[in-house]
């Protein structure tokens, strides 16, 4: 079984407290920086570790400080983004809720080393018992010296404050964090400047997500080079993956980057198979913004390998025949699972979240609810799905921010992939009211190159 | 559109008031807007809404405009315009939730309390709607109540049929 990381101790009775996670070896990593580290030396473990955000879009961290200005006379802050707001995501919460000083370790770390005296870690609002969480084991460190003034006699000063958000998916998106932060609503601002040059409060500022700084920890307790080794090719270190739907045993696994698929989602050690005996129909493998593979794009590759649970392996056969890793939000479609109606919801929420700014998007996600919905509901036309297509190619790339395109990507994906599905539903409106398409071709075996790219 | 029932003389008590200092020392001087969202989160703990009175008393303890205090209010969906239910049953509608029986779930609620999404039972003491996803899709099916955002997971009929009865046998 691979080591964990981050869930190392998440089993020991009481490790939300601050006693018993020191005598865990807790904020070891605060005293080795703080002591012995300068915040250059600090970005340069993070850069060596290769680690990759985790919060979707997978940009490498220590290149992400790197960037970060540092201007004279001015703050700098940074702000953990615990928003997890996107559907098949809850790896943070599960973190946060258990073992909530390894973000507060983590974040008085990462703070030293961009020199920031002020942190926030904004969290989604709804998750007020995390909140109080959060406060409670703030209030340890500071009451143990590792928060506040002249940490650990350093010299080093910072504070660290929680943040709630109030409702709005959108508030993920960086820039719109920072806008509510600033307590305005969740509107996306256009980049450049990014958040590095001008963020909070027109300061340089960096965003990260819970997991990328909980990472910190053992990269700096064990070395960027350590850390390194474990994973495959540039998707190291282990990562969180909240998996959900039809399976044995939905949860968050922590796994050394570069696990099968296909181990992952039937092995006994990770999510034990799909439910009740039932055959797997379809899996989103990062959070609902990416595109959804059929059972068979899943598990392989078109070329036939064994597709991997690291960044590279999943987006391998780019939109046509693949994924990506996004947030570690894996979802599972058993055979009885409807498609049209699954990819109904999602543009749905989408429609819901858009902040409203860009008329594509505003405009965009709503006809595809609609249209969506006409299908589902047996009034659909067999020319409503090339409009569903036309639609996603008009929003992707043409928004402030990327919710347009995780808006059109699930649309856009489920059509190439499902297609007939979706003409069935046109061509048989009672018999789709009544029963789902069931498994179709999509199991085994794998289809022919020429049937997926199209 | 803002709800047009009145709040009228609402008087912030002198606690809730020493929240809101406290919460404001948290950003730079000059930047007490930032305490916005967390204000607004206290004052729908303390009277289950956030009315525009309210709105107005905040906007002239932050010292900011009103409209500041009602476009934020209306872009979250956390914040009820409206009075609801005392206890508010917010159930997750989205896709992961969808596939191991949140419909289900929502219908059911639906019966069980008499009313439609968003409307309030007459005894004043339930009302229901469906929210996005909550980050506990592999505990699904998932519900929330307010204000400290209690977490229900793993519902079944037979368990919200219980919390319903918990519910309603509390004051
Ligand atoms: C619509 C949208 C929603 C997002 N939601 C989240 C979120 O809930 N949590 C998160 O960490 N990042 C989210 N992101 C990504 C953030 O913009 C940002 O890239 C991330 O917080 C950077 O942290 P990382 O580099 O540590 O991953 C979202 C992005 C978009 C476009
Ligand atoms: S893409 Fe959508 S959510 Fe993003 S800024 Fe534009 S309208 Fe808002
Ligand atoms: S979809 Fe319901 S909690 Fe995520």
């Amino acid at each position: 079984m691979a080591r964990k990381l981050l869930l190392e101790h998440i089993n020991v009775p009481g490790i939300n407290t601050f006693d018993v996670y020191r005598q865990n070896g807790g904020y070891r990593s605060v005293e080795k920086a703080l002591k012995t580290m300068s915040p250059d030396a600090i970005v340069e473990e993070v850069k060596t570790s290769g680690l990759r955000g985790r919060g979707g879009a997978g940009f490498p961290t220590g290149m992400k400080w790197s960037f970060l200005a540092k201007p004279e006379g001015k703050e700098r802050y940074l702000v953990c983004n615990a928003d997890e707001s996107e559907p098949g995501t809850f790896k943070d919460r599960y973190l946060m809720t258990y073992i909530p000083h390894l973000l507060i370790e983590g974040m008085i770390v990462s703070s030293f080393a961009l020199g920031a005296k002020t942190s926030y870690i904004y969290v989604r609002g709804e998750m007020m018992p995390q909140i109080r969480i959060l406060e409670r084991a703030i209030a340890e460190a500071k009451n143990a010296g590792f928060l506040g003034k002249n940490i650990l006699g350093s010299g080093y000063d910072l504070e660290l404050y929680v943040q709630p958000g109030g409702g709005a998916y959108i508030c993920g998106e960086e820039t719109a964090l920072i806008e509510s932060l600033e307590g305005k609503r969740g509107n996306p601002r256009i980049k450049p400047p990014f958040p590095a040059i001008s963020g909070v409060w027109a300061c340089p500022t960096v965003v990260n997500n819970v997991e990328t700084i909980a990472a910190v920890v053992p990269i700096i307790n064990d070395g960027g080079e350590e850390y390194a080794k474990i994973g495959i090719g540039r998707s190291t270190g282990t990562k969180l993956i909240s998996a959900s739907g039809n399976l044995n045993k939905p949860g968050v696994y922590e796994i050394d980057l570069g696990v099968p698929v296909e181990e992952f989602l039937y092995s006994d050690e990770y999510c034990g198979g799909i439910a009740n005996g039932k055959r797997l129909k379809a899996v989103v493998a990062g959070g609902s913004s990416v595109p959804i593979l059929p059972a068979n794009l899943i598990l392989k590759t078109v070329n036939n390998e064994a597709r991997l649970m690291s960044y590279e392996s999943l987006s391998d056969g780019g939109f046509q025949s693949g994924s990506m890793l996004g947030s570690g939000g894996l979802i599972a479609f058993d055979e009885d699972q409807c498609i049209v109606r699954n990819t109904w919801n999602f543009a749905r929420f989408y429609h819901h979240e858009s902040c409203g700014q860009c008329s594509p998007c505003r405009e965009g996600t709503g006809w595809m609810e609609k249209v969506l919905h006409r299908l589902e509901y047996g009034h659909g036309k067999m020319s409503d799905i090339d409009l569903l297509v036309d639609v996603a190619k008009k929003i992707e790339g043409n928004t402030i921010c990327p919710l347009g395109d995780a808006a059109a990507w699930p649309v856009a994906s489920a059509i190439r992939h499902f297609r007939d599905e979706f003409e069935w539903h046109v061509t048989n409106p009672k018999e789709a009211m009544e029963r789902n398409y069931g498994l179709a071709k999509y199991a085994d075996p794998l289809p022919k190159l020429e049937e997926v790219s199209q | 559109m803002l709800s047009v029932t009145e709040h009228k003389d609402i008087n912030f008590s002198s606690d809730l008031v020493k929240q809101f200092d406290d919460i404001v020392t948290r950003y730079p001087e000059g930047k007490q807007k930032a305490g916005l969202l967390p204000i607004l989160h206290l004052v729908q703990a303390e009277y289950g809404w956030v009315s525009p009175e309210a709105m107005d008393k905040v906007a002239a303890y932050l010292n900011i405009q009103p409209i500041e205090v009602y476009e934020v209010a209306t872009f979250y969906t956390m914040f009820f315009l409206r009075p609801q239910g005392k206890f508010v049953l917010e159930v997750c509608r989205t896709g992961p939730c969808c596939l191991v029986g949140a419909e289900k779930i929502m219908t059911h609620i639906e019966k069980s309390l008499g009313v439609k999404e968003g409307e309030v039972t007459s005894d004043g003491k339930f009302s229901w709607r469906g929210v996005e996803c909550l980050a506990a899709c592999g505990m699904a099916p998932v519900l929330q109540i307010g204000p400290e955002y209690t977490f229900y997971e793993k519902l079944t009929e037979q368990s919200v049929d219980q919390l319903i009865e918990d519910l309603k046998n509390k004051i």
